[in-house]
């Protein structure tokens, strides 16, 4: 039996950047089949020349033992293959079926394409355990009844090989268990799945077999039943990486942020953190683990002073923060540091040099310049020095920021904050979009921090993460903490029902 | 995942905009064509009359201190995040600060009163510009709606003051008296001629070199202070000065009344350096100008000065070009002018690409 895709020898460059070099992949009909690699090793860029989002410079694409042409996402469907992209392509005000049938309309009258959607759907869901309320409006839905309407909308245009791009991003670890259900079921109907994902727990738990890319380049295929974490994360880096960083047990010092009762409401007057609670302590980091979009990020920015609480009120060393004095510049004054969520948007300024990114938020401090002037010289030899500290790559200062991969523009941030020396620092999603090997660095960076008592709130969607660097847990749901724990005394499960807002018993 | 812009400095700052400005010539020469004349006799004309004679150059250097100014305030608010259409208007108060310092403190010495006048003009630009600054800033009020309307606002509050207010009872002129004489800034072939040297008259003066103080000035305001780094991050990343404790709103504020402050150095130029009396309409759309120097100089003090030359050649040789080739009217001028602007600003873009597609292709030849 011929395989269902096969890509060979594709090449892609844009610019000077060689994206995709003789790049073989075979994929067996009715498996799943993961593609694993760093950012920017070429997975997308792979897929999005399989889904016909770009053409390739040169080499050949095979369905199903056939050469053909996918100049287009049309051509892709046509072909059967079918994509559920990693941000969700839906119309929220729309219901399900609407959703679904967005595209192959099947006509200028909408009645008879619905009544074919309907009984299709319904097909769907008894042969793939695929229910939803196809009524419902898809705005309404939670997001895991979304990746499932994507689902849906591919598999109803025929697709008979389905490519995910990292689903689990954004679901809460029950969800992402129901999504692996699915997936199993699929392949048990015969589908084939590609699943392009950074979290290797994912690849071992339901691939049959894994690709790896590095630069670029497929650098092995392997049976997932012999392989491991540890080899498939050696093989991405090209070297070999600690997964976990070594974490020595300490007794946590005074508390050095206090927060009590906050509540923030968003500028559109929804309630986005409620009566949240919590003491940060020297040499401590408390992590808060959720699904992105759970108040997180605004429960940061208002500790941060980006957002203004409605209700509640903070302390930092035991002083109480006035409302008045509540903005970043002043939270910095006082030795509150913040590594951003979103670096491209807040962490740094893209279109930038470097050294000026590399003061963001400092830009004041009377030692960078003098008097009204900044001292470009100095700036650029500080950040020299930094570079260097923290293995920044390429170590050039005057590089556009942008122009550095999310791993090193991290380094730049973090350089930032952590040479200051923060009392208490809020990280927000340290390694989004980080490559393995320098996420081992950031994370014993923030271990050496604690360990010289530094007080970290660490806020990150990565479950592993959180549990690898934190002393205790809180988790956040709908704004809400739901729960606290010691992460020593904790697991992955207990978390995820917390995370998705099970009420706490021992609360 | 669009192909990365690489291009090397000079070719991003020089090259891109001499291809542009050479096709933008181009199809003009195309244009003067079709109406039946020749487009290499009209070049001639254009750069005999701007740039051949010392007096043609005078009044070119006149016209590109104009554009200076008015390319300087475009870049500084666009710096900012904020398109600043309202030059003209700015401009205009600018002149009604002039007329009002030098008509009421007529017992000053000229060393005081010329750096008033050029302060008053400063300050009512400024303010003109604050008000949709502060619009935009607190309430939302986009601010190229608003400095169009403070456009049509300035036109008519002159008209009405100049009509009614400010004109002499004898005179038939909507137009002030005279400034007093101490308060001229000296014209430029007066100055060479203090110090002995014979250059032909023509109404350059001395505020060209305050236009390229200003420019510099820019340059150090926006590239190297704390408070220009505040701008432009504001400007390029709202969301990172939020994050960094800069106050959008304060800087909004503050880009636009720096705006409007240089905006107030065509005044100065036109009125203290030339006319001598604030009269109606001594603007002529240079306000608009400044929009396509600040564009084609890519809001860089450097190219704003290039842009205001090429512009100055256009304006005055354009001129000397109308009266030379009647079938080449005023009008006819001002379409090559747009062209040239359409060329360096809307398809500066298109010449980029591919500039630096040809870079790529050469890198990768190369490696």
């Amino acid at each position: 039996m011929s395989p269902a895709i096969e890509l060979i020898a594709i090449n892609k460059s844009f610019g000077a950047v060689h994206a995709n070099k003789d790049v073989n992949l075979s994929v067996a009909r009715g498996t799943i089949h993961g593609i694993v690699g760093e950012n920017g090793a070429g997975k997308s860029t792979l897929m999005s020349i399989l889904y016909g989002f770009y053409e390739a410079d040169s080499g050949e694409v095979r369905v199903n033992g056939k050469p053909i042409a996918i100049r287009s996402p049309d051509d892709a469907i046509q072909a059967g293959i079918g994509m559920v992209h990693q941000h969700f392509m839906l119309v929220e005000p729309l219901s399900v079926v609407e959703n679904v049938m967005l595209g192959a309309e099947g006509g200028a009258m909408l009645r008879a394409g619905e009544a074919k959607v309907r009984a299709e759907l319904a097909r769907l869901a008894q042969d793939y355990g695929l229910e939803i309320d196809v009524d419902a409006t898809v705005g309404d839905l939670s997001v895991g009844l979304q990746q499932r309407v994507e689902i849906l909308k591919a598999l109803y245009r025929g697709a008979d090989i389905l490519i995910l791009d990292e689903p689990t991003a954004v679901l809460t670890p029950p969800e992402a268990d129901a999504l692996f259900g699915l997936l199993r079921s699929l392949k048990e109907q015969g589908k084939t799945v590609i699943l392009i994902t950074h979290k290797l727990r994912e690849i071992m738990a339901i691939t049959d077999r894994v690709s790896v890319m590095r630069r670029g380049e497929m650098v092995a295929t392997v049976e997932t039943a012999e392989t491991s974490p540890p080899e498939l994360a050696e093989l991405m880096v090209g070297r070999r990486v600690l997964l976990r960083v070594e974490k020595a047990e300490k007794t946590p010092g005074a508390p050095l942020l206090e927060v009590e009762n906050l509540s923030v409401v968003d500028p559109r007057g929804v309630l986005r953190v409620a009566n949240a609670s919590f003491t940060v302590r020297a040499g401590e980091i408390v992590g808060i683990a959720g699904v992105a979009g759970n108040g997180q990020s605004e429960l940061l920015e208002a500790i941060a002073g980006m957002r203004q609480p409605v209700l509640g009120s903070i302390r930092l060393e035991g002083q109480a923060i006035r409302s008045r004095g509540h903005n970043p510049h002043r939270m910095r004054q006082l030795g509150l540091l913040h590594v951003p969520e979103d670096r491209l948007r807040m962490g740094l300024v893209p279109a930038f040099p470097a050294f000026e990114s590399a003061i963001l938020g400092f830009s004041h401090e009377p030692h960078l310049g003098r008097g009204p002037i900044l001292d470009h010289d100095r700036l650029i030899a500080d950040l020299a020095q930094k570079m260097e500290q923290y293995d920044v790559r390429p170590p050039a200062p005057r590089l556009t920021s942008s122009k550095f991969s999310g791993g090193n523009q991290q380094k730049i941030v973090l350089a930032r904050e952590i040479e200051r020396n923060p009392k208490v620092l809020l990280v927000g999603q340290p390694t989004r979009g980080v490559d393995i090997g320098a996420i081992e660095f950031i994370h014993s960076r923030l271990i050496a921090l604690r360990d010289a008592g530094v007080a970290i709130l660490l806020v990150s969607v990565e479950l592993d993460e959180i549990m690898n660097l934190s002393d205790r847990i809180l988790t956040m749901c709908g704004g809400k903490i739901t729960g606290e724990r010691k992460a020593s005394q904790t697991n992955e499960q207990e978390l995820g029902l917390l995370m998705a807002g099970v009420v706490d018993e021992a609360a | 995942m669009s192909a990365p812009l690489d291009l090397p400095r000079w070719a991003d700052t020089v090259l891109v905009p001499a291809i542009s400005v050479t096709a933008a010539f181009l199809v003009a020469g195309l244009v003067v064509l079709a109406i039946g004349e020749n487009p290499l006799t009209a070049t001639r004309w254009l750069l005999q009359g701007s740039l051949g004679t010392g007096e043609g150059l005078g009044f070119t250097l006149f016209y590109m201190t104009d554009f200076i100014f008015v390319g300087l305030a475009v870049a500084v608010a666009f710096h900012a995040g904020l398109f600043n259409i309202g030059g003209e208007g700015q401009a205009t108060l600018a002149g009604l600060g002039i007329a009002l310092v030098l008509n009421n403190f007529t017992f000053l010495p000229g060393f005081l009163l010329i750096p008033l006048g050029i302060l008053g003009a400063a300050a009512f630009g400024a303010m003109w510009a604050a008000i949709p600054g502060y619009l935009q800033a607190k309430r939302g009020s986009h601010i190229v709606i608003t400095t169009i309307m403070f456009n049509w606002l300035a036109s008519v509050l002159i008209v009405y003051l100049l009509v009614n207010v400010l004109r002499e009872p004898q005179s038939m002129n909507p137009e002030t008296r005279a400034f007093p004489e101490q308060s001229y800034i000296p014209f430029m072939h007066d100055v060479f001629a203090a110090f002995g040297v014979e250059i032909p008259n023509s109404q350059l003066n001395l505020t060209l070199v305050l236009a390229l103080a200003a420019a510099y000035f820019v340059w150090l305001l926006i590239y190297r202070s704390r408070l220009g780094f505040a701008i432009r991050v504001v400007g390029s990343n709202p969301s990172a000065a939020v994050y960094a404790g800069i106050s959008p709103a304060r800087i909004i504020i503050i880009a636009m009344v720096l705006s409007g402050a240089l905006a107030g150095g065509l005044a100065v130029n036109e009125l203290m350096g030339y006319q001598h009396r604030l009269l109606l309409e001594f603007t002529s759309g240079y306000g608009f100008v400044g929009i396509a120097v600040a564009l084609m100089g890519r809001a860089h003090p450097v190219g704003i000065i290039l842009a205001s030359l090429l512009f100055g050649i256009l304006y005055q040789g354009g001129a000397e070009l109308a009266f030379e080739q009647p079938a080449i009217t005023r009008d006819m001028v001002v379409v090559i002018g747009g062209i040239i602007i359409l060329f360096a600003g809307a398809l500066d873009g298109l010449f980029r690409r591919l500039v630096a597609h040809l870079f790529t292709r050469q890198k990768l030849a190369r490696a």
